[in-house]
């Protein structure tokens, strides 16, 4: 319950993690698309995943939602090592997953979805009444704006419909809820609503694991980044004191140190705007705006370090 | 009109906090309410009472018989048959599914009915279980088919049609033609039993008032919930309403014959799936499934179980439809469940508001648009007028329906509800 800034720099170190995974690996044929994966989530606290296209965010997310099960390594759930080999299993534990295409029935009204698969049942009927008043009193507490809950969910706007789908993960009172992409398709205002709602759920104390894209979400809700690349750990940072440059050179592969922190910052501008003359504050705050397109190009820029600084020592002269 | 009681801004109803809500309430709220949804294309079944309405008009214009008492019972008649049918066809096409092979399915129970009776000397109810039976392991067998291979259900359903005629005629023999006993319960039943009076005035209250209290109970309970109620002079016209009509018919209906007990079994059967439908669990997660597969899936549905219970209820409806089919006409024949028994039945479901696409409809667009099909069939037959005629201008009245949903499909999506 308590709100946890981003401030607060020791993440809970006292109390256990509600979700905890050890050297989990998974391979698909050849390809390792993940490896050797440690995750802690403690209870009230925003874990970003972050890093390019195929580096095990979505395999992770499978991982944890039951679609595929793990090669090796332990998962870890309240302290109990668990296995999730069904998307029922994960329901079950306590992990509800919010899964980027939402998957909700446009031809129900918004409490048939909110309850769909675990009506509530009176003799052999359902409890529209019962059904209708905690939807809104779920929705209260999300402060969730949606005028009214026997509309169907196809008259709904998109952050209305991300709201019904995230509400959706809580009516079975789990303990993390895992967040594919939340913002990917919404417009300002709404990717707004639902970094509030990221927060709301943060306050009930729920682990959020939220997988994005745009690192302007993610400094915004999140308390602690996690960076994962071509399938391993690659860093393990507090927003609070993390800049934007670390985050982008963890998820691109340049080692932490500061050469090539520099090389990296440099290959960003150049990749974000190539007119971006004054290699200051400003391109990079473009460049922040711009965060999911360049952190793509920024890889094919930089396929490993030594062209990456030639290319830059030859900008430079 | 009528304002409820308590009514300040911070103890409203939880459903109706929200300030852009546009509130209105009684009897004038309700027509405003109804006028919206019908202008956003949500028109429910209000297309169908319309075109029935016009067809009345225009046969009873035609031919001053359309309408009389004798005309009507017959039509209540015709129409149990096809649609019992064409409840399995409207919950197949919430699936977004559907089914061609109805019509073999019929004619198959028939044959079964007929031989059971008259050859192998089987009890009638004894036949009557083992055609259902068959009914009910066609429709698994299709259930199984487009479970396990994911073939489509056009497809598998057609080989069925094929299948299933070839299994009639092998049943049936070298015969062909079987006449049932006119003196056995079940054609007694579908010919000439018919509700006393009483029985059917108290039907016709029975229903009323269970509309009524229906609604009370659930106002109380929204008002328990903390939920806003509709307003009670809404309730209270419904159901008089529908008193009111029901009296009337019954009445109309016991100048000549009366009320059918085929035909009551059928609306029974109506009113029942309707139950199921919109109050249960598995219908839920039937429309669940025809608005969105994937959905369902991920909601913890056991989509594969709603899809093998609906096949079976098609088939089993279609047997059923078979057996009063057969009933009526006395025979089990080569041509039981053939000729347009298949498409009447698709059609009277399309044609009473039960989208192809899937996931919108309702039980009661089986009993509107048998109504609708056989009032033509009907009154074609009173204008002398060949089956040539009747058949085209059936497609005809299908065409409309079909295009009438693509267009309220359209509208909803301009009005953001598709």
């Amino acid at each position: 319950m308590t709100m946890q800034s981003a401030v607060a720099e020791p993440t809970s170190t006292t109390r256990e993690p509600v979700l905890s995974l050890k050297k989990v690996s998974k391979g698909f044929g050849a390809v390792r698309a993940l490896t050797d994966i440690d995750l802690d989530i403690y209870p009230g606290e925003v874990v970003a995943i972050v890093g390019d296209n195929g580096a095990g965010k979505s395999t992770l997310v499978k991982i944890l939602a039951g679609v595929h099960p793990q090669d090796s390594g332990t998962i870890s759930f309240d302290g109990q090592v668990v296995s999730i080999p069904t998307p029922t299993a994960s329901r079950a534990l306590g992990i509800a997953t919010v899964f980027q295409d939402l998957a909700l029935c446009d031809n129900l009204d918004v409490v048939s979805n909110l309850f769909l698969g675990r009506e509530i049942v009176r003799g052999i009927s359902m409890d529209e009444e019962e059904m209708e008043q905690r939807s809104w009193t779920l929705l209260r507490q999300l402060s969730a704006k949606i005028p009214s809950v026997r509309i169907a969910v196809a008259s709904l706007s998109g952050g209305q419909r991300q709201t019904v789908a995230i509400a959706r993960s809580l009516i079975g009172e789990p303990s993390v809820v895992i967040l594919d992409e939340p913002t990917a398709a919404l417009g300002v205002a709404q990717t707004a609503e639902v970094l509030n709602l990221v927060e709301r759920l943060r306050e009930r104390g729920l682990g959020v694991l939220l997988i994005s894209h745009n690192m302007a979400d993610v400094q915004a809700v999140a308390d602690r980044v996690v960076v994962l690349r071509l399938g391993r750990n690659n860093g393990d940072f507090h927003v609070a004191d993390v800049s934007y440059e670390e985050i982008i050179s963890a998820i691109t592969g340049a080692t932490d140190n500061v050469v090539t922190r520099r090389a990296s910052a440099h290959a960003v501008q150049a990749a974000a705007d190539n007119a971006a003359a004054a290699p200051v504050e400003a391109p990079i705050a473009e460049a922040e705006a711009v965060a999911a397109p360049s952190a793509g190009s920024v890889t094919e820029a930089l396929p490993n370090n030594a062209t990456g600084i030639d290319a830059d020592s030859e900008e430079n002269r | 009109m009528t304002t409820t009681p308590t009514e300040t801004p911070a103890e409203r109803a939880a459903d109706l906090q929200d300030e852009r809500l546009v509130r209105t309430e009684g009897v004038r709220g309700a027509v405003l309410a109804f006028r919206q949804r019908v202008r956003g294309g949500d028109l429910g079944s209000l297309p169908v009472v319309i075109g029935l309405i016009v067809i009345c008009v225009i046969f009873q214009i035609l031919n001053p018989n359309f309408l009389s008492a004798n005309n009507l019972v017959n039509l209540t008649l015709q129409c149990a048959a096809v649609g019992t049918i064409s409840i399995g066809i409207v919950l197949v096409l919430l699936l977004g599914q559907i089914d061609l092979s109805v019509g073999s399915v019929s004619g198959l129970a028939a044959a079964i009915l007929g031989v059971g009776m008259t050859q192998l000397h089987w009890p009638i109810i004894v036949a009557v279980i083992v055609a259902l039976v068959v009914g009910a392991a066609i429709g698994y067998l299709y259930g199984l088919l487009f479970t396990r291979f994911g073939v489509p259900s056009f497809v598998i359903t057609l080989a069925g049609l094929l299948a299933f005629l070839g299994l009639q005629l092998k049943v049936l023999g070298p015969a062909g033609s079987i006449n049932l006993p006119y003196d056995s319960w079940i054609v007694q039943f579908a010919t000439s039993a018919f509700l006393p009076p009483w029985a059917a005035y108290a039907l016709a209250f029975i229903a009323a008032a269970a509309l009524f209290f229906g609604d009370i109970r659930r106002s109380s309970r929204r008002r328990k919930a903390g939920l806003s109620t509709g307003a009670l002079s809404v309730t209270l016209i419904k159901a008089i309403a529908l008193l009111v009509v029901l009296f009337a018919a019954v009445a109309y209906l016991a100048t000549d014959r009366g009320l059918g007990a085929s035909f009551l079994l059928f609306v029974l059967l109506v009113v029942i799936m309707n139950f199921f439908l919109t109050r249960t669990r598995w219908g839920r997660s039937v429309f669940a499934v025809g608005g969105s597969v994937e959905a369902a899936r991920r909601a913890g549905i056991r989509v594969n179980r709603v899809y093998i219970t609906v096949f079976i209820l098609c088939s089993s409806f279609a047997a059923l439809g078979g057996l009063l089919a057969s009933a009526r006409l006395t025979s089990a024949s080569l041509s039981s469940g053939g000729g347009d028994t298949n498409l009447n039945a698709i059609a009277s479901a399309v044609i009473g508001g039960t989208s192809l696409f899937g996931g919108r409809g309702s039980a009661y667009s089986a009993l509107l648009g048998i109504l609708v099909i056989q009032s033509i069939s009907s009154g074609l037959t009173l204008l002398n007028l060949d089956s040539s005629i009747r058949y085209m201008i059936t497609g005809a009245v299908l065409l409309l329906a079909v295009i009438i949903d693509s267009l309220s499909r359209r509208s909803r999506a301009s009005h953001g509800q598709a």
